[in-house]
């Protein structure tokens, strides 16, 4: 039983970083088609909105970033978790290198939201439900960053970003839930974009196109981030060292 | 253990009063900046009274959280607790509340002078002191996981504020829209449930969370 | 004591031992069996894994490989583990509460050469009047495992005489010793072993 947690403990990294290869190779090809097909469907061919004319291509761009921020986080939740009960080293590894991502897809989503907003809102920014939760989330990945930063020891590091991932997961919830309690009470729905007129399929497609596109860059970013932590932590090993010594055939 | 370590909390903050008072004192001075950032218009000052409050009352509670632990990691005696006691989240809450008397209970008892300096109507008072009575204890327990996490670093308290500050969303908003709402002569009785209902999560789940954090804390060197 | 009646259970086993910081090996393969009576004086250079040691022993370091099993353990490090704004007795209850024992403050007190009527904070005493009521401490927790790290640290030649008085006592009773220390606790029955 021991012999057989210590293989798991030390082993998985190995055996993570032997079997991902071909994975790495599939998501980020799913990910390139999904991408450029979705995003040419997107921009060229579905048609305009009757309301916002072609301000509203933005959309492919802004709705699969903004899900994807969310689902990073709860990813990050889950890896936290993992760490802190199991003391899982992939999942050390999750919580560093997700961090940046998660934000960079935060950032955007809020960029192009803005954009979006400008031509459709006439403003900028408005401190509406999804927009603040969305702002909220963003400060959260940079907690997580930040305090990866300050720690000086790795695995302590690692830790404590598990348990700030673990909290905030249970409190992106509630967040959200206050903020559209809030919005919806005090400036009305006026800026719901869930309850404009449902889109006809040409318009869709190309949206859920995008979506599992982002879904399996996210996945070929993961695989890749971890390939490179792995080798990173485990470069006193034998087995990498080897790996590395190998002529590229 | 709950008491005893209620029992030494409290002598502690007897024995360094400033620690305690200097938030206060921030509360106040903050408000007086308010009023004159506003230039003094009372009307204007009325209207904005409830959310000025309520983010005075959460930065003056960030300011106390980051003495909360401290000390104790410095001298050692917060491994020690670690190492003791069993179980652990019963010292953790003691001192959890004892932080709360001070600050969250203390604002509570304060609001009053604050909100009517700030030209509240006397109308809202009960309901601001009832929604503070149930927002803070949320404020600190939380508050507590972020100040166990940073403890241990030499430049936590900005840290502190970016860790913190996104997770008091929900008590900032039910409880300035409480009383927003009494102003506006609305039923706020959702509002206070919502408050409570926050209160009881974290006072469920928070002093697990701190244990955790400090743990990883005392795990650092 | 009463954890006399376990005599031949060791207090404290740790096998393969061995830890990593910053890349550089600190100890590895580290066997250890501490019986009752028994005392280990852990010898080494600064930076040899001492502190380190004792902190994965106490429970305050999970970052190493092997196994531990340790009976209930006091851990004395570097921090003096005593509040300033508290008076040495108001300190020492604090420990017998949370210790789960009912163990005589002022004789503790007395034991390690402190008058249990100071009634100043213990930021008015000295350092080695502090690290005289660190010692107290281990007197009124009573656990049978001792975890000390460099506990002759600010203390004269009395002071010394102490801890070795209080360590012998402590064997004497059931008790066992783990202390990392660069100058000897001057006890002949204390094994020694040595780090880096």
């Amino acid at each position: 039983m021991r012999l057989k947690e210590f293989w798991h403990r030390l082993g998985s990294p190995r055996w993570f970083y032997q079997m991902s290869g071909p994975w790495q190779l599939g998501f980020t090809v799913a990910a390139g088609v999904l991408l450029l097909v979705g995003i040419i469907w997107g921009v060229a061919f579905a048609p305009p909105d009757y309301q916002q004319g072609n301000s509203f291509r933005i959309m492919y761009v802004h709705v699969p970033t903004a899900i994807l921020a969310q689902s990073v986080y709860m990813v990050l939740g889950a890896a936290g978790v993992l760490l802190l009960v199991w003391r899982m080293k992939l999942a050390d590894m999750v919580l560093q290198t997700m961090v940046p991502f998660g934000l960079a897809m935060t950032a955007l989503a809020l960029f192009t939201g803005a954009v979006w907003g400008r031509p459709t809102w006439g403003t900028w920014w408005v401190f509406d439900g999804r927009t603040t939760s969305t702002l909220v989330m963003l400060f959260l990945y940079f907690g997580l960053y930040a305090l990866r930063q300050a720690i000086p020891r790795p695995e302590a590091a690692g830790r404590a970003c598990a348990l700030l991932a673990i909290v905030g997961t249970i409190n992106i919830p509630i967040i959200k839930y206050s903020v559209e309690w809030w919005t919806t009470l005090h400036q009305g729905a006026t800026f719901k974009l869930t309850e404009a007129p449902a889109m006809p399929i040409e318009m869709w497609a190309p949206l859920l196109v995008n979506v599992i596109g982002i879904y399996c860059l996210f996945g070929a970013n993961l695989i890749a981030n971890l390939r490179n932590e792995i080798l990173r932590r485990e470069q006193a090993t034998k087995w990498v060292r080897e790996l590395v010594a190998r002529p590229l055939t | 253990m709950f008491r005893v370590q209620f029992h030494r909390e409290w002598l502690s903050m007897m024995r360094s009063r400033d620690e305690v008072l200097n938030p206060l004192v921030f509360l106040f001075l903050a408000v007086t900046l308010f009023a004159m950032g506003f230039g003094g218009d009372a009307k204007v000052l009325g209207e904005f009274s409830p959310g000025i409050v309520w983010v005075l009352v959460l930065l003056a509670n960030l300011l106390s959280l980051e003495a909360m632990f401290r000390r104790d990691f410095e001298d050692g005696s917060l491994e020690q607790m670690v190492l003791l006691a069993d179980p652990q989240f019963l010292p953790v809450l003691a001192k959890i509340t004892a932080q709360w008397c001070v600050t969250g209970f203390a604002m509570t008892l304060l609001a009053p002078v604050v909100a009517l300096m700030l030209n509240m109507p006397v109308s809202a008072l009960p309901t601001l002191m009832v929604c503070l009575l149930l927002g803070t204890p949320a404020l600190s327990l939380v508050g507590a996981v972020g100040a166990a996490l940073t403890v241990g670093l030499r430049r936590g308290g900005v840290l502190l504020a970016l860790l913190v500050l996104p997770l008091y969303l929900p008590v900032l908003i039910f409880g300035v829209s409480a009383v927003v709402d009494v102003m506006a002569g609305i039923d706020t009785v959702a509002q206070i449930y919502w408050l409570a209902a926050i209160s009881m999560l974290a006072v469920t789940a928070a002093p697990f969370a701190v244990v955790a954090a400090i743990r990883i804390s005392v795990e650092q060197t | 004591m009463f954890w006399c009646d376990a005599l031949s259970e060791p207090l404290l086993t740790a096998s393969g031992l061995a830890c990593t910081r910053d890349r550089l090996s600190l100890f590895q393969d580290l066997n250890l069996t501490l019986h009752p009576g028994q005392c280990i004086e852990v010898h080494g250079p600064n930076g040899s894994g001492t502190s380190t040691l004792l902190r994965a022993l106490a429970g305050l370091f999970p970052d190493f490989d092997g196994e531990v099993q340790a009976s209930p353990a006091l851990y004395l490090g570097h921090k003096p583990a005593i509040n300033a704004l508290l008076t040495p007795v108001e300190n020492l209850r604090w420990y017998c509460r949370m210790g789960g024992s009912d163990a005589d403050v002022a004789a503790a007190l007395a034991r390690v050469g402190l008058d249990h009527r100071l009634t100043s904070p213990c930021a008015e005493l000295s350092q080695g009047q502090q690290r005289r009521v660190s010692l107290a401490r281990l007197l009124v927790c009573e656990r049978p495992l001792w975890l000390l790290d460099e506990p002759l640290t600010a203390l004269d030649i009395d002071g010394h005489r102490v801890v070795h008085d209080i360590v012998v006592e402590h064997c004497a009773s059931g008790g066992a010793v783990l202390c990392a220390t660069h100058q000897s606790l001057g006890w002949q029955d204390a094994t020694i072993l040595r780090l880096g």
